[in-house]
């Protein structure tokens, strides 16, 4: 008799049926379209996006349904889906001074100019369950003009600049070559540019914890929320054919711009440093965890200690991506019976060692 | 930039290029693979692309596979020795998906083989590749767990650390208490993880006339043992190298020299023993060996 240990192509195939009919749930409920997860779960949507790196809602929104809502793997149907794409150009940087914002607040000062300009947040409703969603209801609607500002606002930490109380930040020239992970595998010590791709890129849960651990003291870096904004901005690409740019689209982003003390070294003055994060839609807890483990990752740049996991590059750079730790953690499920059989023959001799040396000491001891 | 992709002819699944990795990145694949050729054992970084299968799973192997696959190639994937465990099912049928190739359980009609933890028991010949799923390409990892540090490591061919954890495992245990994954030196120069294998399989390695590549898709790197290139176990004069042996024989085919997966049978302690090359075992069978635990030799099974 011999027992049937091997899997085969019925099992995975029932399996797969299994999963389809589980992901229909209940049929006499109606199914979920795209265009409703797409319109409200937009910030599932925007998180998938952004750790998909894809700006797509819609194919954000279909990965969505067809990963039962489990993110991580929507991420991944989605990056699964990014290599088979061309990547035909890098685009010009985007820039979010001349973004049409819907949210824009600084917690550095009281007013500026433009003012603050709260959008559609979280921030300061009561987290009561409202019964009245369970219900069908009328579509609420916003006063006003939907809080959207057409006029570019001045961005905060410009403001610091022109006092010269923040450190300059110079863009890299325009023909510089742009780092791209998703091309080159991560060498390190990794420039700004990659470390930036790469926590865009990062699990939220991940950041957001990293980030939490630098303002418990383990890294800390007294930050201040510069600026959190969000809203469209508009790609654009240099066609060399054409001689001149060309605007391929709108996309909408968060930016935070974190101001962290600097207390100054024998060389330079006392001044303000700066975290940076970015993410599509409106996933701002990880613009803002990312812009934390930004500000913490540059520590040896500015001649601070590296005594904490925040501050380690190649601690926070490696574990970040939750495709590949998902996937490797999760890979413990596939068979593994020959190592492991090998380390039972080791384990199983090197106890049979062990025994036959107690029992010798046992016969000398008895002579 | 000029957008410019060459699609093969036959795309098996509408919108997927043939081999599902687009024209360009399986040239870059193909590169980095050349240079591991050239250097034997070196890690080459590669710029490893998100696969339709989880990291861990061999997307490393996958994308070597897609890289070297073309339309004749005649392809067996096996996972713990076996062409039916899951995973192997899983992967051989999305090269089917995709690129239409012929498949095999056959070792000795494959032209391209991809595997997950074994080498096959039978020998491999000159016009075989030997594609190996690797989860941690790093032998020197769990030593120091800073890639920066391991890359100067091999730089200087700086290999104390292991010759030194060997040594302490003699000491503490008696033998080296290294049961897979064993670490080699390929070609005199660099250190290198055989991918897990259980070190019965190490051996297999050296001078063997295949062409073997080794990718990590996770860990965005490929290296290669070309064919007959010098792979030595790491042992010392007076503890030299050994592989497991089993108290038994397949209890299928009666083998005495493959690697035996243990079959737990009932919870009472009853157990059998059974080639975990699962193509090895059953043309031993169709040759007419029987173990203690096979249906009787059959004449139509000869047929």
């Amino acid at each position: 008799m011999y027992v049937a240990v091997k899997g085969g192509e019925a099992a995975i195939e029932n399996a797969h049926k299994l999963l389809a009919e589980d992901r229909r749930g209940d049929p006499d409920v109606p199914e979920l379209t795209v265009a409703q997860i797409r319109e409200q779960l937009s910030l599932a949507v925007d998180r998938v996006m952004t750790e998909g790196s894809v700006y797509d809602p819609d194919l954000a929104a279909l990965a969505l349904k067809q990963a039962r809502g489990d993110q991580v793997e929507a991420i991944f149907l989605l990056r699964a889906y990014r290599t088979t794409l061309p990547r035909f150009a890098v685009s010009k940087p985007i820039d979010t001074a001349r973004m049409q914002v819907s949210r824009r607040i600084s917690s550095c000062f009281k007013d500026m100019p433009g003012g603050q300009l709260l959008g559609p947040t979280f921030d300061y409703t009561h987290r009561l369950l409202d019964f009245s969603l369970l219900a069908k209801g009328e579509a609420p609607q916003a006063e006003g003009n939907g809080g959207s500002v057409a006029d570019a606002l001045p961005q905060v930490v410009d403001l610091l600049n022109a006092e010269g109380l923040i450190e300059q930040e110079k863009p890299d020239p325009d023909d510089a070559p742009v780092g791209d992970l998703t091309r080159e595998p991560l060498l390190l010590p990794a420039g700004r540019d990659v470390r930036l791709q790469n926590l865009t890129r990062a699990d939220e849960g991940y950041l957001l914890a990293l980030g939490y651990s630098t303002q418990r003291g383990y890294a800390r870096s007294h930050p201040f929320v510069g600026e959190i904004r969000s809203g469209e901005v508009s790609v654009e690409i240099d066609v060399p054919e054409l001689g001149f740019s060309v605007d391929i689209g709108d996309i909408t982003v968060t930016e935070c711009q974190m101001v962290n003390q600097f207390r100054g070294s024998k060389t330079e003055p006392p001044k303000f440093t700066r975290g940076y994060g970015l993410s599509f839609g409106y996933a701002e807890r990880k613009a803002m965890a990312m812009a934390l483990v930004d500000r913490a990752l540059r520590a040896e740049e500015l001649g601070e200690d590296v005594t904490a996991p925040a501050q380690d590059q190649e601690f926070v750079l490696y574990h970040a991506d939750n495709v590949e730790a998902s996937g490797f953690v999760q890979h413990l499920k596939l068979p593994h019976h020959v190592d492991f059989q090998s380390e039972l023959t080791l384990v199983r001799t090197m106890r049979a060692e062990i025994a036959a040396e107690r029992e010798e000491a046992l016969r000398e001891a008895a002579q | 930039m000029t957008i410019q992709q060459s699609y093969a002819a036959t795309a098996t699944v509408a919108g997927y290029n043939f081999a599902f990795l687009d024209e360009q990145t399986k040239r870059m694949i193909r590169r980095a693979i050349l240079k591991a050729v050239a250097i034997p054992g070196y890690q080459v970084p590669f710029g490893s692309r998100e696969m339709p299968l989880p990291y861990g799973w061999g997307t490393g192997g996958m994308q070597v596979t897609a890289a070297v696959i073309g339309k004749n190639d005649v392809l067996k994937v096996i996972d713990q020795g076996a062409d039916d465990t899951t995973n192997a099912v899983s992967i051989r049928r999305f090269f089917t998906r995709m690129t239409g190739v012929a498949t095999t359980e056959k070792t000795r009609e494959a032209t391209l083989i991809q595997t997950r933890h074994r080498v096959p028991e039978m020998p491999l010949t000159e016009n075989q590749i030997l594609v190996y799923q690797v989860p941690i390409p790093e032998p020197l990892r769990w030593l120091e767990p800073r890639e920066s540090e391991t890359r100067k490591m091999h730089a200087l061919s700086e290999y104390g650390v292991m010759h030194v954890k060997l040594y302490e495992d003699i000491s503490r245990h008696g033998h080296i208490s290294t049961a897979y994954d064993y670490p080699v030196m390929v070609n005199g120069r660099y250190l290198m993880r055989c991918s897990p294998i259980p070190k019965f399989d190490t051996p297999k390695l050296h001078m063997n006339a295949a062409l073997q590549l080794f990718g990590a898709g996770r860990e965005k790197r490929i290296y290669a043992v070309p064919p007959y290139t010098e792979v030595k176990p790491l042992d010392f004069e007076d503890h030299p190298f050994q592989i497991e042996r089993w108290p038994e024989t397949c209890a299928l085919c009666n083998a005495e020299d493959s690697f035996l997966d243990e079959v737990i049978l009932d919870d009472r302690g009853g157990r059998m023993f059974v080639c975990s090359d699962t193509d090895y075992c059953s043309e031993r069978q169709a040759a007419g060996h029987r173990g203690r635990m096979a249906a009787p030799y059959k004449e139509e099974a000869a047929q």
